[in-house]
């Protein structure tokens, strides 16, 4: 009886993150390069984008950014613009959309698509330099880059 | 905890000398008489990518430039010296040295870092430096060669490179090496991995600019090989590439496929009229 509980509780839970997340290949860009719908289903946590942003093993997207909201994080790259005030420019749906596939709003763009998994050229297997098998597991989850769009829109001028 | 806090305070320097930008005008001369040419107009078939090359030197923390303007200073140095006694050393079934046929390497060796990779005539084919080092050992003193990215042919590199410092580099890009050079040109322009960046990406849009704690070059490989501090040995070209190429998630090349000789081709290219610094001291 306990087991048939867990089990039924598990498939529920599968189904409601299935019915809710929108899988990597399934998301729909505008034609300027939005994402409309929430990726998750779950309200973003700006705290948790935070730590996304910030470490080097998820969106490490200071790497590349200058942010001053978060000057205790050392090492703020300029490869990109700094995204002070950036909540400021674009609408979350924008966000969204530069966070999983920026390549759909600046099309030359070197920042990396957070939410892609297949289509690479000589894809690899994380860092190790060995041959990768598509679909890669995305750079970030559905969660992450709602947290991550959850934070952005914070950052007003 | 030494080392890791030693590690730490070079990360910090580095980060604040290369925020605050390299003296424009820092130039360097080899104990005190070999001019290095670290800035100069860029070769003609760089037309509409680059203006002005720029050795990786021009990027690094004073500290780090400093080391490399006194032998006594740089660490590479120390494997010169070594490969310097190998010079002299008979190996092999024919009982020859290196200097049995090349005599003094400082008098016998000055242009030959500077001309690297290089068609050769007899065996029709592209060599690096490295192979060639490795052909002469097998071919004409009948000795093992050394493995690729070895400390021993790292050191010989080095000893090739430290006489030649100075002379400017002028690869040749033309005749029988025009296919492979236009390979390499394609290779250094293909985004490649899951992070989609090609050589280009960083290391011609983004030079001059920080990526996190890294004071981005142009990846210029005129002072190979080099002493990294960051793993305390000389490196050579291809490690390197394999490296750059393994940051952007991608399934790499290995070192000595025809594929990293073209993009090597290719690279040293982009460094026409720099000189030759080998072996160089970076982070
Ligand atoms: C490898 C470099 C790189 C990384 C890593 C990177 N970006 Fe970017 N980003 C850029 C560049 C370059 C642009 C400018 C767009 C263009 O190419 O024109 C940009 C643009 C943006 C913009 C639009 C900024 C504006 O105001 O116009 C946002 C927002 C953004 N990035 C967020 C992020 C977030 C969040 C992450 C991490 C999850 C991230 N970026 C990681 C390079 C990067
Ligand atoms: C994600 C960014 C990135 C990409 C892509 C990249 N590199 Fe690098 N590369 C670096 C960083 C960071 C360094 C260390 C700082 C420096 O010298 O620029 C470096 C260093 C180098 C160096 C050493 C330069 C010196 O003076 O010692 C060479 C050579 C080099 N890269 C070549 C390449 C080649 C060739 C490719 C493409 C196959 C490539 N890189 C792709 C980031 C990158």
């Amino acid at each position: 009886m306990k087991r048939i509980i867990q089990i039924a509780v598990g498939l529920s839970l599968a189904a409601t993150v299935g019915a809710a997340e929108v899988a990597p290949e399934a998301v729909e860009y505008s034609e300027y390069g939005e994402v409309a719908v929430s990726l998750s289903g779950t309200a973003g946590d700006p705290q948790n984008g935070i730590k996304v942003m910030t470490t080097r093993s998820k969106g490490n997207c200071i790497a590349c950014h200058q942010v001053t909201d978060l000057q205790d994080y050392p090492f703020h790259g300029e490869v990109g613009p700094s995204l002070d005030g950036t909540g400021s420019r674009w609408e979350e749906a924008q966000l969204r959309g530069i966070v999983a596939n920026a390549k759909h709003t600046f099309p030359d763009t070197v920042m990396p698509a957070f939410y892609k998994t297949t289509g690479f050229t000589r894809p690899g297997d994380a860092f190790t330099g060995k041959a990768g098998t598509e679909p890669l597991p995305p750079l970030l989850t559905a969660q992450e880059i709602e947290d991550v769009v959850a934070y952005l829109v914070t950052l007003k001028d | 905890m030494k080392k890791a806090a030693l590690k730490t305070a070079l990360g910090a320097l580095a980060f604040v000398a290369s925020g605050a930008f390299a003296d424009e005008d820092a130039s360097l001369v080899i104990n005190g008489e070999i001019e290095i040419v670290t800035e100069t107009a860029a070769a003609a078939h760089l037309d509409g990518a680059l203006k002005t090359v720029y050795s990786g030197w021009v990027f690094r923390s004073d500290e780090t430039q400093a080391m490399q303007a006194d032998d006594f200073d740089n660490p590479g140095m120390l494997a010169v010296e070594s490969a310097m006694a190998t010079w002299a050393t008979a190996e092999g079934t024919n009982g020859k040295s290196c200097a049995d046929c090349h005599g003094d390497a400082s008098e016998t060796m000055t242009e030959v870092r500077a001309t690297y990779p290089k068609w050769n005539e007899k065996a029709g084919e592209l060599r690096t430096l490295g192979q060639q080092i490795n052909a002469c050992r097998e071919t004409e003193m009948g000795a093992e060669p050394y493995k690729t990215d070895s400390a021993e042919l790292l050191a010989m590199e080095a000893l090739i490179s430290s006489v030649g410092r100075g002379t400017t580099i002028n690869v040749a890009i033309d005749g029988p090496v025009a296919d492979i050079w236009a390979q390499g040109k394609e290779l250094y322009y293909t985004r490649t991995g899951q992070l989609d960046l090609s050589c280009a990406s960083c290391h011609e849009q983004n030079y001059g600019n920080m990526i996190r704690a890294d004071h981005l070059s142009q990846g210029q490989i005129n002072g190979f090989p080099t002493y990294r501090l960051n793993n305390a040995a000389l490196n050579g070209v291809q490690g390197r590439f394999k490296g750059c190429v393994r940051d952007t998630r991608a399934e790499t090349y290995a070192p000595n496929s025809p594929e990293f000789i073209a993009l090597e081709l290719y690279v040293a290219s982009r460094g026409n009229g720099l000189s030759v610094e080998g072996p160089s001291v970076r982070n």
